[in-house]
C-alpha cells in the first residue's frame, strides 16, 4: 500500500466516521502502532471462530495421521473377515465394514497419514519451486524473467488435474506417495511463483530497499533480509489453503485410478471402491468423504482466517 | 487495442506449442508398448508390429515425432487412434457434451453466485451476508469428488430429482453435473462479488451518486454493480477454460461422454494421439478465454488501455 | 459586525434575511463494534441565501459528518442521527421520508467532495455523470442531458467542453476534475452548495482558481455556500462567517474578521498562533499541544481542557466553571460572537492588548 492509498483509506474512514481508533490520526495510537503486523494479526485470529474450528479440525487430523491406532478404537485396518462384508455402522464398529469385511473406521483413520504426507510434501516442493523461480525472476528481471515467465504460462495453461494424470500415467515417477506429491507439485507451483514474483517486484522498488542498497548491501542480502520477509504473509496464507486443495487433489487422482494403489490406504481408493456399492452401502462412500471434506475444510478455514488477519484491508 | 490483441495472440503461440509438447513428451514416454497391448491375448506378428510402429512414427526421436505431429495438425489432421478412428471425430463427438456441461455450470455460477454475492455485499454483516460467507466456506472446502457423490446419492438416488448418469434426458441431464462442476466457482463468485460490492458501496463515487439525489436503484445498479462486476466478469470468463479442463471427475462420476471422460479413457488405454489432441484443444480454450478476459477488461474499465 | 471587505458581499441577500438552512442541535453517533463514537454533539448553525459559512476544524472534529447528515448520505448503520433537526426552506428534512430527502439533493442542496478522482465514477464519462442530474431529477433524455452537460462544463470553464464531454475522469487533471464535480453540483441551481475541502487535494495555484470559480458561481446564482475546510487561508479569503468545530461541537462562531483577529476560544486562539503571520516574522509558531480527542471517549467537562493552556482546574476555577467537570455552553460573549469557553472574556481581553 502506498502512502497515498494509506492516506486515502484514512480519509475515507475518518470521513465515513467508521474509525474505531486504530486507523484514526485523531486518536492516540502510539501503543497500538508499536505492535507488529504479526501480533496484531494474532489478535484478530484469536477472535475468529473460523480459525479455531479449522485449527481444532486440523489438530485432530494431524493426531490421526501420527497415532491412528488411538482413533481406530483398537481395530486393525488389515484384519478383515469376509463374513462382516458391508455391514452397516454399529455401536461397536462406528463406520461399519467394507466389502472385504475390514473395520471401516480403522481404514478411514489410517488413510489420514498418506493424505497428510502427500499434502505436506507437495506443498514443500511447490514452495521451493515457487520461491526459487519467483524470487529469481522478480529480482533479476530481464530475459531470464521473460523466459521463466513464459515457462510458467505453459504449465499454467495445462489444467491441474489433467497434467497430474498424464505425469502419473507416464510412469517415470512410479505410483508411490512421493510420485503423487511430485506430480501434484509439477502442475501446482505456478501460483506460488507469481505470488512471490509480484511481491519481490513490489518491494524491490521501495524506498527502504533503495536505502539498503545505498548502504552497500549485496543483492543476496537484500533479497533475503528485505524482500523475502515481505512475501511471508501472502505465502503463508497460500500455503495453508493449498495443503487442503492438494489433499483433495490426491483423493481425486487416486479415485481416478492414477494415484495411490492398493495395498496403500487412501480415502480416494475407499471412495473409488465404494462407488459401485453406492446404492446398497452408501456409508462406504460417506465416511471417507466426510473425513476428507473436514480435513480440506480445516486448512481452507485456517487459510481464510489467516488472510483476514494478515490483510487489514480485507477486514470486515 | 488491435495491436494489443495481435501481440497477445502472438504470445499465445509459444504457450500453446510448449504446453502441447509438454503433454506430447509425457504421453509418449508412457511405459509399455501400446502396439503389443493392442493384440491382447493373441500376439501380433512382428511384421505387423513393425508396420504399425512405422505408421504411428513410434520409431523416430521424440522431437521428430512432435514436429511430424504438428505438421499434420496444421493440415487439420489430428491423427488416428490405434483402432484407426480419427481423433478429430472423437473430439467432434465428445466436445458438445463438455460444452453443454460447461455452459450449464457457467450459467449456474453466474446467476446464483452474483445474486448471492450482491445480496450479501449490500447488507454487510447482515443475515444473508453471514449465510453466504459460511456456506461458501463450506462449499469451497468440499472436494468436487465428494460433492459429485453427495449430489448423485442424495438428489439422484434418494430424492430421484435428477438422472443419476448419462445424457439421455437432454439438457436436464446436465443440471446436476453442472451444479457439481460449478459449485466451487459458484462459492468463489459469491465471495468475490460480495467483497467487490461491499468495497464499492463505501467508494467515494457511490457517496457522490447519493449526494446527487439519484434513486437508490440507480445508485446500486448503475454506480455500485457496474463497477463491482468488473472483477467478477473477468473471473467467470477465465473460468470457462478452467471448467472445460476440469470436468474429468464430473464426467466420470456422472458417466457423461465428454472430452474429460475421453481423456481419462485414453490415458488408461495409452491412446497417445487422443490425449495429446484433446489436451491441446483444452489448452487452446484456456488460453483463448484468458485472452478474451484481458480484452474484456479493457472494454469494461476505461482506465485500462492497452497500446 | 459590518463586513469590512465589500467585494465579498456581492451575493444578493434576500430582504427578509430568513435562513435557507437551519441546523438545530444535531447529534450524530457511530455505533461500531468497539464502542459508540460521538461524532457530532449538538451542532447548530444557519445559512442565509448568498452567505458563505466556513466550518473550520481538524480531521475528526465532526465537520464532514455534520455536512453528510445534512445531505442525508451518512452510512446507516453505523451512523445514527440521534437528535436535532435540519430545517431546509421551512421543513425538517429529518422528518421527511427518504424519497422526499432524495428530491432535495441536487436541486435543493448539493455537495462537492475533496478528492474528485475517487468521487467521480471511473467507468462513466464525465458528460454522462453530469447529465445524470438532469435525467434523474428532470427526466430529460440522454441526448438533451449531454447537451446540458456541455453547457455546464463551459460554465465551469473547462476548455473544449464539447470535445471533452465523453472523456473519462482519469483523463482530466486534478483541477479540471474538481470543475467537473462543481458542474455536477450546480447543475440544478441548488439553493445551497456544501463544499467539503474542495481544494485540499489541489496545487496552490489551482486552489485559487477553483475558489474563484466557486465565488463567481455563488455571485451569479445567490446560493448559500458551506465551506468545510481546515485551511485558514481559504476561510479568510472567501467566507463571511465561520464556525470552529472541536470534538463534534461548535466552539466558536462569528464573522471571519472578528474570529480571526480576536479569537474568543483558546482552541481558535491556538489555531491562529499555529499559522505563520507576515507581521510576526521571526517569532516561533505555537503549535497546540497534544492530540485531538478520541470521539469514543470525549474528555469530561470542556472537551478541549486536556490541551488547553488556559484551563482552570480545582480551586483555581470559578464556581461552576471548572474546566474538567463543567461543560461550557456555546454562549454569546460579545455581540455577534459566540464561544464555548468558561473564560472567553479573558481570551478576548488578552488578545486585544
Amino acid at each position: 500500500m502506498t502512502d497515498q492509498q494509506q492516506a486515502d483509506l484514512l480519509h475515507d474512514e475518518v470521513e465515513a466516521g467508521t474509525t474505531t481508533g486504530l486507523a484514526s490520526p485523531s486518536v492516540d495510537v502510539t501503543k497500538e502502532r508499536q505492535n507488529s503486523l504479526w501480533s496484531d494479526a494474532w489478535g484478530h485470529l484469536k477472535r475468529n471462530p473460523l480459525f479455531w474450528i479449522g485449527a481444532v479440525l486440523g489438530l485432530v487430523f494431524l493426531l490421526m495421521a501420527i497415532v491412528p491406532q488411538v482413533f481406530a478404537r483398537g481395530a486393525d485396518p488389515r484384519a478383515c473377515n469376509l463374513s462382516n462384508s458391508q455391514q452397516k455402522p454399529s455401536a461397536e464398529h462406528w463406520f461399519g465394514f467394507d466389502q472385504q469385511g475390514c473395520d471401516y473406521l480403522a481404514n478411514v483413520v489410517y488413510g489420514a497419514r498418506n493424505s497428510l504426507i502427500i499434502g505436506l510434501l507437495a506443498v514443500l516442493v511447490i514452495l521451493v519451486l515457487g520461491l526459487l523461480v519467483g524470487a529469481v525472476t522478480g529480482f533479476y528481471g530481464g530475459l531470464l524473467d521473460s523466459l521463466l515467465s513464459r515457462l510458467t504460462d505453459i504449465f499454467y495453461a495445462v489444467p491441474f488435474i489433467l497434467g497430474a494424470i498424464v505425469v502419473l500415467r507416464s510412469g517415470f515417477l512410479g505410483r508411490g506417495v512421493a510420485a503423487v506429491a511430485v506430480a501434484l507439485a509439477i502442475f501446482g507451483w505456478m501460483t506460488a511463483m507469481r505470488l512471490v514474483r509480484s511481491q519481490v517486484i513490489a518491494v524491490k522498488s521501495s524506498d527502504y530497499v533503495a536505502a539498503a542498497r545505498a548502504m552497500g548491501a549485496s543483492n543476496g542480502r537484500i533479497l533475503i533480509r528485505h524482500i523475502l520477509p515481505n512475501a511471508v504473509a501472502p505465502v503463508l496464507v497460500y500455503t495453508t489453503i493449498t495443503i487442503g486443495v492438494l489433499i483433495a487433489a490426491e483423493a481425486t487422482l487416486t479415485y481416478l485410478g492414477v494415484g495411490l494403489q492398493r495395498p496403500a490406504i487412501s480415502w480416494g481408493l475407499q471412495i473409488s471402491a465404494g462407488q459401485s456399492l453406492l446404492r446398497t452401502s452408501p456409508h462406504l462412500v460417506l465416511f471417507p468423504s466426510i473425513i476428507l471434506t473436514l480435513t480440506v475444510m480445516a486448512f481452507i478455514m485456517m487459510g481464510d482466517a489467516l488472510r483476514d488477519a494478515l490483510d487489514p484491508r480485507q477486514r470486515a | 487495442m488491435g495491436r494489443y490483441v495481435a501481440r497477445r495472440l502472438l504470445l499465445t503461440i509459444p504457450v500453446l506449442l510448449g504446453a502441447s509438447f509438454l503433454i506430447f513428451a509425457m504421453v509418449y514416454a508412457l511405459p509399455g508398448d501400446p502396439i503389443r497391448a493392442l493384440g491382447g491375448d493373441r500376439p501380433l506378428s512382428p511384421a505387423v508390429v513393425a508396420q504399425l510402429r512405422e505408421e504411428f512414427n513410434l520409431n523416430d526421436p521424440l522431437v521428430v515425432q512432435y514436429v511430424k505431429y504438428l505438421g499434420d495438425l496444421i493440415q487439420g489432421d489430428l491423427g488416428t487412434d490405434f483402432r484407426g478412428r480419427e481423433v478429430l471425430d472423437t473430439i467432434s463427438q465428445r466436445l458438445p457434451v463438455t460444452i453443454k456441461l460447461t455452459v450449464v455450470a457457467i450459467l449456474i455460477e453466474t446467476v446464483i453466485g452474483i445474486v448471492a454475492g450482491v445480496l450479501a455485499g449490500i447488507r454487510r454483516n447482515g443475515f444473508l451476508d453471514n449465510l453466504v460467507l459460511v456456506s461458501s466456506t463450506i462449499v469451497v472446502s468440499v472436494p468436487i469428488l465428494v460433492l459429485a457423490f453427495v449430489g448423485q446419492y442424495v438428489l439422484g438416488l434418494q430424492f430421484g430429482w435428477f438422472p443419476v448418469s448419462g445424457i439421455n434426458e437432454g439438457w436436464y441431464s446436465y443440471l446436476l453435473p453442472g451444479l457439481v462442476l460449478a459449485a466451487g466457482s459458484l462459492a468463489y463468485v459469491a465471495r468475490l462479488t460480495r467483497t467487490s460490492v461491499a468495497e464499492n458501496m463505501r467508494a467515494d463515487y457511490v457517496r457522490t451518486a447519493r449526494a446527487k439525489g439519484l434513486p437508490r436503484r440507480t445508485v446500486i445498479l448503475r454506480h455500485t454493480l457496474r463497477n463491482s462486476l468488473i472483477p467478477v466478469v473477468t473471473f467467470i470468463g477465465a473460468d470457462i477454460g478452467t471448467l472445460m479442463g476440469g470436468a474429468i471427475v464430473t464426467e466420470s462420476v456422472f458417466n457423461l461422454p465428454g472430452v474429460g471422460r475421453a481423456i481419462f479413457d485414453s490415458v488408461r488405454a495409452q491412446e497417445g494421439a487422443v490425449v495429446v489432441g484433446i489436451v491441446t484443444l483444452l489448452v487452446f480454450f484456456f488460453v483463448f478465454f484468458n485472452l478474451v478476459v484481458d480484452v474484456l477488461y479493457a472494454v469494461l474499465d476505461p482506465r485500462i488501455r492497452y497500446d | 459586525m459590518t463586513r469590512p471587505d465589500l467585494s465579498k458581499a456581492t451575493a444578493p441577500v434576500p430582504a427578509d434575511g430568513r435562513p435557507v438552512l437551519e441546523v438545530d442541535d444535531l447529534h450524530v453517533e457511530f455505533r461500531t463494534r468497539s464502542g459508540v463514537v460521538h461524532a457530532v454533539n449538538g451542532v447548530s448553525y444557519s445559512l442565509t441565501q448568498g452567505e458563505t459559512l466556513a466550518i473550520l476544524g481538524e480531521s475528526g472534529s465532526g465537520k464532514s459528518v455534520s455536512a453528510q447528515a445534512i445531505m442525508g448520505i451518512l452510512d446507516s448503520p453505523p451512523a445514527v442521527i440521534t437528535g436535532g433537526g435540519i430545517w431546509f426552506e421551512g421543513t425538517d428534512l429529518l422528518t421527511q421520508p427518504e424519497e422526499e430527502q432524495r428530491k432535495v439533493r441536487g436541486p435543493g442542496i448539493s455537495m462537492i467532495f475533496q478528492d474528485a478522482l475517487s468521487s467521480l465514477n471511473p467507468v462513466y464519462s464525465v458528460g454522462f455523470q453530469i447529465g445524470e442530474m438532469f435525467r434523474a431529477h428532470r427526466g430529460m433524455s440522454k441526448k438533451d442531458a449531454r447537451k446540458r452537460a456541455i453547457e455546464l462544463m463551459d460554465r465551469v470553464r473547462i476548455p473544449a467542453a464539447a470535445r471533452r464531454v465523453d472523456d473519462f475522469p482519469h483523463q482530466f487533471s486534478g483541477g479540471m476534475r474538481q470543475r467537473v464535480m462543481i458542474a455536477m453540483a450546480i447543475a440544478l441551481d441548488p439553493r445551497i452548495l456544501i463544499a467539503d475541502e474542495p481544494t485540499t487535494a489541489l496545487d496552490v495555484t489551482v486552489q485559487a482558481q477553483v475558489m474563484d470559480l466557486l465565488k463567481d458561481l455563488q455571485a451569479e446564482t445567490g446560493m448559500g455556500l458551506i465551506l468545510i475546510t481546515h485551511d485558514l487561508g481559504v476561510v479568510n479569503e472567501v467566507a463571511d462567517n465561520v464556525a470552529v468545530m472541536y470534538a463534534g461541537e461548535i466552539v466558536e462562531r462569528g464573522t471571519v474578521d472578528d474570529v480571526f483577529t480576536r479569537p474568543a476560544h483558546p482552541y481558535t486562539d491556538g489555531l491562529m498562533s499555529s499559522v505563520p503571520q507576515v507581521e510576526a516574522k521571526g517569532g516561533r509558531l505555537q503549535p497546540i499541544v497534544g492530540q485531538p480527542p478520541n470521539l469514543a471517549r470525549i474528555p469530561s467537562g470542556c472537551p478541549f481542557h486536556p490541551r488547553c493552556s488556559r484551563r482552570r482546574l480545582g480551586a483555581e476555577a470559578a464556581p461552576g466553571r471548572e474546566c474538567s467537570t463543567d461543560v461550557p455552553p456555546l454562549r454569546l460573549v460579545v455581540p455577534g460572537r459566540e464561544a464555548a469557553c468558561h473564560y472567553s472574556e479573558e481570551v478576548l481581553g488578552v488578545r486585544a492588548q
